[in-house]
């Protein structure tokens, strides 16, 4: 039996063989539609989420499965002071995957320990997020045909942003990538993150805190929004949540190809101007959120 | 101030200044008969200052759990007087329930009945993190 914690727990080979079944079902839905029949997923959101658990259960429903769960802890045994490890015992007995969000980092882990069946981490506070990464690696396999030679930039919160952590982590297994780290100094990217990814694999990368200064060089813009949840204190939220707004003006400086992502949602940092252009992939991306879990849904029920 | 040399037991050796009551704990050498000294703050060329243990009598420890404790520990086994074995001091790969992840958003801060796990994540600079959330010990 699999878990899914971190992107890591996939080999490079995984995530192909999960990118190329994500595309088969794009091509091909009608095959995939009952391959679930009679199975159940979970989705155990201790935190509010709204696209990662709409996209779980649309996932599930359209292989043909059932989902159940609750959407926020006030909602579960949680509230009543259960622990994660009781509650995942508890729902392993009910359900054939589990798809856990938690504010709380490593509560997933927890719960593989103690889960009967596969546990996919939908979120765990500020640390992981492997199926927002899945999401962009699907994005960047359908927009830009590859993984290698790309120069990535990563724009916004980088030092709470679970998605910039891990998508680093992943693309860093690829030859030829670059990355260029726009954000504020408060939020520069941890050092341990460089450390662990781009300096011990000596991959080239370059740090800025001008988007401007990055936007001609890349290949892939990677957007992040500087969450509100994230800080302790209001004030420094307030200082720091419109460091960036990609605006149509600033496209300009873009190489025609570059592809803009975003996990969403979005509050100022890409202006709704910019949805009109072609390289906005932030909605296709949205969409292919799906398509990723349902190959997911597949492996690790064995059904691929 | 004299403490007598052991004839057989063990002594704990390179302590960082000031850790000797960590080590103490993490042993729980209060629970045992047998004498122990602790040396304080003892003058050290390498080290400034330096903690010691000396443990009149035998007994099975972890010895790596000390190197979580204090990379520059020295552990030398006494029989009739002399050093007959020098212990070479490793750092664990991983370790369990000594210490408690201080970061406040890690699940082990509010988990009941979870073990607290560190696993080795840079030998060279001895540097661990909580298997859970990854915080730096």
């Amino acid at each position: 039996m699999r878990h899914l914690i971190n992107i890591l727990d996939l080999t490079t080979e995984e995530i192909d063989q999960l990118v190329r079944t994500a595309c088969d079902i794009i091509d091909n839905p009608v095959k995939y539609r009952d391959i679930c029949r009679y199975k159940k997923l979970a989705t155990l959101f201790f935190e509010p989420s709204t696209r990662t658990r709409l996209s779980f259960e649309a996932a599930m429903l359209e292989l043909g499965g059932s989902v159940l769960g609750f959407s926020e802890a006030s909602s579960s045994s949680a509230s009543k002071g259960e622990s994660v490890a009781d509650t995942v015992k508890v729902v392993s007995a009910y359900a054939d995957i589990i798809a856990m969000r938690h504010p709380k980092e490593g509560a997933p882990m927890v719960a593989a320990t103690k889960s009967d069946v596969p546990i996919i981490n939908a979120g765990d506070g500020g640390h992981y997020h492997p199926t927002q990464t899945l999401t962009d690696l699907l994005t960047i396999a359908r927009e830009k045909g590859t993984f290698e030679n790309l120069t990535i930039g990563l724009c916004g919160d980088l030092k709470f942003g679970r998605t910039v952590h891990s998508l680093i982590a992943a693309m860093s297994r690829y030859t030829g990538v670059k990355f260029v780290l726009i954000s504020p100094v408060e939020l520069k990217l941890p050092g341990y993150v460089k450390a662990d990814y781009i300096k011990s694999k000596g991959i080239p990368y370059e740090q800025t805190t001008s988007l401007e200064a990055a936007l001609p060089s890349l290949d892939v813009l990677y957007m992040t929004r500087v969450q509100r949840e994230r800080f302790f204190n209001e004030e420094d939220y307030l200082r720091l949540k419109d460091s960036y707004v990609l605006t149509p003006e600033k496209m300009q400086l873009a190489k025609k190809d570059m592809i803009v992502l975003h996990p969403l949602p979005r509050v100022n940092e890409i202006s709704t101007a910019v949805d009109d252009d072609p390289r906005a992939a932030y909605f296709r991306q949205a969409k292919n959120g799906k398509y990723i879990r349902m190959a997911l849904i597949l492996k690790l029920l064995e059904e691929i | 101030m004299r403490v007598d040399e052991i004839k057989n037991g063990i002594v704990i050796d390179h302590i960082e200044g000031g850790k000797s009551m960590d080590i103490y704990d993490l042993l729980q050498l209060g629970t045992f008969d047998c004498p122990v000294a602790i040396l304080r703050n003892v003058p050290s060329r390498k080290m400034g200052k330096k903690d010691i243990i000396k443990i009149d009598g035998h007994f099975d420890i972890d010895f790596n759990l000390l190197g979580f404790i204090s990379p520059t520990i020295t552990v030398d086994i006494i029989n009739d007087g002399h050093v007959t074995e020098k212990k070479h001091i490793d750092l664990p790969e991983k370790v369990m329930d000594i210490i408690k992840c201080k970061n406040p958003r890690c699940i082990s801060s509010v988990e009941q009945e979870i073990h607290h796990i560190f696993y080795l994540a840079d030998r060279q600079k001895g540097i661990y993190r909580c298997t859970y959330c990854d915080a730096k010990a």
